[in-house]
């Protein structure tokens, strides 16, 4: 269980002279739930980006299970095994929710499980009744469910969640979590959040990002009673 | 998508394309006839772009280049060998390996849409002037002579395969419908396959789809190599119903093509053989008056389309038919959607 | 000689992107009518030399300012409409060249008419090359020179490149986005015609004449990358000096190819074109 599914080791990106990342050390664990916080622009949304491959890294390694995937190409990414929601829903805007989780279930080979599984999974995520309809012209609470489920769908070892929570009611939030703890039964998640209610709600281990550095990372609860961290949000947001 | 629903719509295809090629000749003279072979060449033509820009979102400025190697392979090759069974081969093959090497540098190097449409155009004409600067006896692929400017007069025509008779005009005609109505089914069941579905998802979000695991460049290389496999097929009738000059290279080959698909509709594959045709009528009556150059014409309706009917003529009046039906019935439900609007797209 | 003879290529290349260099870089617009402006230019200047105007005068102030005139007017009627769909304004613009391809045929008839060029030629040893091509070099170079001075030392300059580096910011800042729109596009235009007046002499003037510029022009100034001046001189001066070499070895034909291709080759090694890798953030 406690073998390292994803390691990455001195991950550092630049921006011209702007450094977004510079030189993160993160380990994660198989069948992990794991939290990143930290205020804004303190590399996380930048750090998935270079875990699914839209960004590469400008020094640093990365690797999955046991390979390096530093240089590979998004698809290649994915194909191994890493999923993502990403911070802005990134849908098939003009296609229908089926549609979106057909595309999602690359792997099932049989048109008839792709079937079954797409109402699961809606099922799963309580949207089944918004099958049919277009993900352009849906609200924007659900258009991340959506997305959800097709992270869900796809089923990848190792899945990123970038703010799943934003712009969700109260109730979508807390079916949300019941769906992360639920997928964290037989995967690994990296979940990206602010709202620390939400955080309490699912998380375990935390990992707190600052100016492009891991600054500190422990349990819930220690997080939330650290200096450190009450420093790095002091005047920007409320830690509790 | 509608299974059903496509069934019909190919159903429809075949008996019209069967009406066509049997009532056709019968009551046309014999011009006529050949015209109306051109034209198809010509839908088929718009419907290999259909394909790669309606449905694959991918912005060719330079379809006729695929169009005028395959009428140019057609032509050299059957002079060559003889025999045209091989010479259609080779309409098909010139331009599907000309798009691989092409489109390997525009897809690998990452090339944004612009930049692609303007490449293409490139592509296009520099295939014109270098065709162009061809005249003379020292140019020539085996036994063809490529001819410059003057084109390719003696173009064998076909004949039925493995040196059979030549077909005649009302039989050319007869295979270029069914020509069209293959292309076009094979159209609308490509949209259908995973593969189709899955050049959809490219062409909805390239990011995305890459994320899920879809290798993107790889499906717009076999779109781009597929819609010029098509393009390739409407120049071998081509070649058999007009000769082969550079002017297939041309600018406004290149430009004609493109306004029948938007007229027509983007994301719509009947669309654009119905525009062809029409278009095509348009253009000579317009040629026959004489005093206005088809230049303005088509440039006219292109800024026109661009600007005030930017979906083409067939998704504006399945729109508005829509509306006018949810008027009617107000049945559609809030956030319901209607058929045609923004950011959908159907393939009719 | 043969130096002077690829310093004039490059100077001509240079003079032919400046106006689509212009509107590109500053609108992201790709003006596919950028050749039909060329032409126009063209015509107004034999036109009026014809009709007794000065050539010096026709060449440099009647010709950029007819072209200008038809920018605007293409602007405010059509382009106005599309800002924003990029892929739209390339269709446009496409209509607009078509439509100007027709207009002047019919008007003008599809044949050459020309002028004869100024100030003769001169000899270096056993070679001779046109005084008014060294000119059209020089007058490149003044170009892009000042537009560079411009651009950099200037608060129109200062204006444009706010602009060009971010739209929505420039509008929040006060700046007017459709007035610099529309300046932009007539500068442009207006350098376009300036080209047409220029090259009129050397290569005759026909409606479909725009055709071979715009190709060119357009792979140049892509090739460039982001920095329009900068950029566009450099790979002005890459692709120029390419396509002539080749054009001593083979034929015009060839050398022409040779310039695609070796864009295309540029551009698979360094998508963002030149200055995206090297020369970043000059103007």
């Amino acid at each position: 269980m406690s073998a390292p599914i994803l390691r990455a080791q001195g991950v550092a990106v630049h921006f011209g002279g702007v450094k977004a990342l510079d030189g993160v050390d993160l380990s994660v664990d198989r069948g992990e739930l794991r939290c990143l916080i930290g205020p804004n622009g303190a590399g996380k949304t930048t750090f998935f980006r270079c875990l699914t491959g839209v960004l590469k890294p400008t020094l640093g390694t990365i690797v999955f299970r046991d390979e390096s995937i530093g240089g590979w190409e998004r698809h290649e990414i994915a194909r191994a095994g890493i999923g993502i929601k990403t911070q802005v829903p990134s849908l098939f805007d003009g296609l229908s929710v089926e549609e979106n989780l057909w595309l999602s279930l690359r792997k099932v080979a049989e048109e008839r499980r792709r079937q079954e599984l797409i109402l699961e999974v809606l099922d799963r995520i309580g949207i089944a009744d918004l099958r049919k309809l277009i993900l352009g012209r849906m609200a924007h609470g659900q258009r991340q469910l959506v997305e959800l489920a097709m992270v869900v769908a796809s089923s990848p070892e190792l899945v990123l969640l970038d703010e799943p929570a934003a712009g969700m009611t109260d109730a979508e939030v807390e079916r949300l979590a019941r769906v992360i703890l639920d997928l964290n039964s037989n995967h690994t998640v990296v979940v990206v959040e602010h709202d620390m209610q939400f955080i309490r709600m699912i998380a375990n281990i935390v990992t707190v990002f600052h100016q492009g550095r891991v600054l500190v990372e422990d349990h819930v609860e220690s997080i939330l009673h650290d200096d450190r961290v009450r420093a790095v949000y002091l005047g920007k947001k409320n830690v509790e | 998508m509608n299974r059903p629903l496509m069934l019909v719509q190919i159903g429809l295809a075949m008996a019209v394309g069967l009406a066509t090629m049997v009532l056709f000749p019968l009551v046309a003279p014999l011009y006529g006839v050949i015209n109306a072979t051109l034209y198809t060449s010509m839908a088929i033509f718009a419907l290999s772009l259909a394909l790669l820009w309606g449905f694959a979102g991918i912005l060719c400025f330079g379809q006729s280049a695929f169009f005028g190697l395959g009428a140019y392979a057609y032509a050299i090759a059957a002079i060559n060998f003889g025999d045209t069974t091989i010479a259609c081969a080779f309409a098909i093959l010139v331009p599907v390996l000309f798009a691989a090497a092409l489109g390997y540098f525009l897809f690998y190097g990452r090339l944004s849409d612009v930049y692609l449409g303007v490449i293409t155009l490139t592509v296009t004409l520099i295939l014109f002037k270098l065709i162009n600067s061809t005249g003379g006896d020292s140019w020539r692929i085996g036994k063809a002579r490529i001819g410059g400017f003057n084109g390719i007069p003696d173009t064998p025509p076909l004949r039925v395969p493995f040196g059979g008779e030549i077909l005649s005009p009302t039989q050319l005609f007869v295979f270029a419908i069914i020509c069209l109505v293959v292309v076009y089914t094979f159209c609308k069941w490509l949209a259908l396959t995973r593969f189709g579905r899955a050049i959809a998802a490219v062409r909805e979000n390239e990011v995305r789809a890459e994320l899920l695991g879809y290798n993107a460049k790889r499906l717009k290389l076999a779109i781009f190599c597929i819609s010029a496999g098509l393009a390739g097929l409407a120049g071998l009738l081509f070649a058999n119903t007009v000769f082969v000059s550079p002017t297939i290279f041309g600018l406004s080959m290149a430009a004609q093509v493109l306004i029948w698909v938007i007229v027509g509709g983007l994301g719509t594959f009947v669309g654009p053989v119905v525009a062809s045709i029409v278009l095509q009528m348009v253009a000579v009556y317009f040629g026959k008056l004489g005093w206005i150059d088809p230049n303005i014409v088509l440039g006219a309706l292109l800024i026109a389309f661009v600007v005030f009917v930017p979906s083409g003529l067939l998704p504006t009046a399945t729109r508005i038919a829509g509306i006018l039906k949810n008027r009617a019935g107000s049945r559609g439900r809030a956030g319901q959607a209607l058929p045609g609007e923004v950011g959908e797209r159907q393939v009719s | 000689m043969v130096l002077l003879q690829i310093a004039s290529a490059i100077g001509n290349l240079a003079l032919v992107c400046a106006g689509l260099a212009v509107i590109f870089g500053m609108m992201r617009v790709i003006n596919l009518a950028h050749g039909e402006f060329i032409m126009l230019g063209g015509f107004a200047a034999v036109l009026s030399v014809h009709a007794g105007v000065n050539i010096w005068l026709a060449m440099l102030v009647v010709a950029p300012l007819t072209v200008a005139a038809v920018g605007l007017i293409v602007e405010r009627l059509i382009m106005r409409r599309l800002y924003g769909r990029m892929v739209d304004t390339m269709l446009a613009t496409w209509g607009v060249s078509l439509l100007l391809i027709g207009l002047t045929t019919t008007l003008f008839g599809n044949r050459v008419v020309g002028i004869a060029a100024p100030l003769g030629s001169f000899r270096i040893g056993g070679y001779s090359i046109g005084a008014y091509e060294l000119v059209i070099t020089l007058i490149s170079i003044a170009i892009f020179v000042g537009g560079y001075l411009l651009l950099r030392w200037t608060p129109l300059g200062l204006v444009a490149r706010a602009t060009m580096q971010n739209r929505e910011m420039a509008a929040s800042l006060g700046i007017e986005p459709s007035r610099v729109y529309a300046v932009t596009f007539g500068i442009g235009a207006a350098l376009s015609g300036l080209a047409g007046g220029l090259l009129a002499p050397l290569s005759g003037v026909v409606p479909t004449m725009g055709v071979a510029y715009v190709a060119k022009a357009f792979i140049t100034v892509i090739t460039g990358g982001a920095s329009i001046i900068v950029g566009t001189a450099t790979s002005s001066l890459l692709l120029g000096s390419i396509s002539t070499l080749t054009t001593f070895l083979t034929t015009p034909v060839v050398g022409d190819v040779a310039l695609l291709v070796s864009a295309t080759i540029f551009l698979r090694l360094m998508p963002t074109g030149i200055t995206g890798r090297i020369f970043r953030g000059a103007p």
